[in-house]
């Protein structure tokens, strides 16, 4: 496949290449090709089981692709995660021993203390308005003092968020960040996200199983979907990104996206009537 | 209403709380006394003059052969063997613990031989202990170490493999390496699960403390109750029962009181009591 949208020579931050990933027979992800410039905000939408988490997965580096090339700046993506890809999941992000602030000093902390892991004196205090500064981007500068158990759903993102964040890592990855969020705090929550990614200049991958949610937040869609199905082996063949769509063009979003938000709808609605049984 | 919705106010409770207690007290002396007018010399339910001067002797009169205050030296003897040997099997439990759970290398090394040492019955090889380490102290020692170090070691490694692997990638992705990650985030995660493990685990330690005791020593709670036995002495041996009860339960009260006044994120919201 390739990509009309990306015109430009600047080197790409992220580029996947001919990338299948097979668990035995099973294949998941099939033919990706894919270049991600710095600065991009990419969601990446799809039904339940079609792939997305294995293909961040990759990206942090807890899962190794099968065939073809995953690179970073150039480099092979590194085998395990690091301080350049920050990652914020659905829940369980923050410590729950840390209050807010420690939780936020942290990441400071393990590169300053690589023996005790934490850091004292004139050094703490530097870290600590820095965490603080952070906190306060976030909007949880008056709970600095609160443990996660003490913070609502919300606020317990926005602290994962500026925990991410402290590392100043290029790339941040999104787990359905606001998944497990009410409506009103999810508004909140992408003005944030909004805010933070144009004023740091990352580059973010989102995963999220609300399509609205992708296509307003993200600079660039990608939707994946298995483009052949076999009913007879449905394992034989993988997903792919169906739709590459860059949102800052003129490029109308394609009526075949529709058939795929009822697809969902129904997933979902398959998934609650499970649960309720 | 149904029974299962009818709830105790507090004074009720309190009352329903000390009705056995004060219940099983009547029933002591009702059949106490009916025995000892049968047979004064009676030895089996004393009455509870004779617990008195038991206690008196046993606890504030110098013992007429060693000059020394019987109860507070088993007590002492008891405490210290009881001390050092659930402490050094914590200490144990906590680093093997967290280094199973943590790294799969170590784990597939150290778990199956964790497993197959709690399988054999601590009293089992009590003998061999008393062979190896002599009737000193390190013998009883090295018993509650055995009975109750590998349920510690097995019961974090487990408290350690349930911290959400979310935790830990995060941690990596703050660039921590594996040493950070477990004294920053392992390690203080799992201290007051080590404590309630404790806590569950002295029941054991008493026993095996006790049992110990029974079989060789000079002095300690467990040694004076066996060797009285043979005077068929109820009037000490009740008291001291009743003395390892309490001495159990402030135990307990004890370190449930450290890990809610050192671990508040843990006993909040949320979490566990």
């Amino acid at each position: 496949m390739t990509d009309p949208f990306i015109k430009n020579t600047v080197e790409p931050i992220i580029e996947i290449k001919q990338v299948w990933k097979e668990y035995g027979d099973h294949i998941v992800l099939e033919k990706l090709n894919l270049n991600v410039q710095a600065g991009e905000f990419i969601s990446i939408v799809g039904a339940s089981g079609c792939g997305k988490t294995t293909l961040l997965n990759m990206l942090l580096g807890t899962e190794a692709h099968s065939r073809g090339d995953v690179l970073l700046d150039g480099e092979p993506m590194p085998k395990e995660p690091n301080a350049t890809r920050g990652i914020v999941f659905q829940k369980y992000s923050a410590f729950p021993h840390l209050n807010a602030l420690e939780n936020v000093m942290l990441g400071a902390e393990f590169a300053k203390a690589p023996f005790f892991g934490k850091v004292l004196g004139k050094q703490r205090k530097e870290i600590k308005e820095k965490a603080l500064e952070m906190l306060t981007a976030v909007g949880l500068g008056h709970a600095a003092a609160k443990y996660p158990s003490e913070l609502s759903g919300g606020m317990q993102q926005r602290l994962a968020i500026a925990q991410a964040l402290i590392k100043e890592p290029r790339i941040l990855l999104l787990d359905e960040p606001f998944g497990a969020l009410d409506p009103g705090i999810r508004k909140d929550m992408h003005k944030l996200v909004r805010e933070l990614w144009q004023k740091r200049g990352l580059t973010i991958f989102m995963i999220t199983h609300d399509l609205s949610e992708g296509f307003s937040l993200g600079s660039r869609v990608w939707v994946l979907d298995k483009p052949r199905i076999d009913p007879q082996q449905p394992e034989r063949y993988g997903a792919q990104v169906v739709y590459d769509i860059a949102l800052n063009s003129a490029q109308a979003i394609p009526s075949t996206i529709q058939t795929l938000i009822e697809k969902e709808a129904t997933a979902k609605d398959a998934v609650r009537e499970n649960t309720h049984e | 209403m149904r029974l299962m919705n009818s709830k105790p106010s507090r004074s009720v409770r309190l009352i329903l709380n000390l009705l056995p207690f004060v219940l099983l007290l009547i029933i002591y002396t009702v059949a106490s006394d009916a025995r000892l007018l049968e047979n004064p010399s009676d030895k089996l339910l004393p009455s509870w003059s004779s617990f008195a001067d038991a206690v008196q002797r046993m606890a504030f009169e110098p013992s007429k052969r060693t000059g020394e205050y019987l109860l507070w030296a088993d007590t002492g003897a008891s405490l210290e063997r009881l001390f050092f040997g659930v402490g050094i099997s914590a200490l144990i439990g906590l680093v093997l613990g967290v280094i199973n759970g943590m790294l799969p290398l170590f784990r597939a090394t150290l778990s199956p031989l964790v497993t197959a040492i709690s399988l054999i019955p601590p009293m089992a090889i009590l003998p061999i202990l008393f062979i190896v380490f002599g009737l000193g102290e390190l013998s009883k020692v090295m018993l509650i170490i055995i009975g109750i170090c590998p349920i510690l070691i097995r019961d974090l490694q487990l408290r350690t493999q349930s911290l959400p692997a979310e935790q830990l990638l995060k941690a990596q992705t703050l660039g921590a390496n594996t040493w950070q990650i477990m004294i920053r985030v392992v390690l203080p995660q799992v201290l007051p699960p080590l404590l309630s493990a404790v806590r569950l685990t002295l029941g054991s330690a008493w026993l095996f403390l006790i049992a110990g005791e029974a079989i060789a020593a000079t002095e300690g709670l467990g040694y004076r109750i066996f060797l009285i036995r043979r005077y068929l002495a109820m009037d000490v041996i009740l008291p001291y029962v009743l003395w390892i009860a309490v001495l159990a339960f402030l135990m307990d009260t004890i370190l449930r009181l450290i890990s809610k006044r050192a671990f508040p994120w843990y006993h909040g919201k949320g979490g566990e009591e």
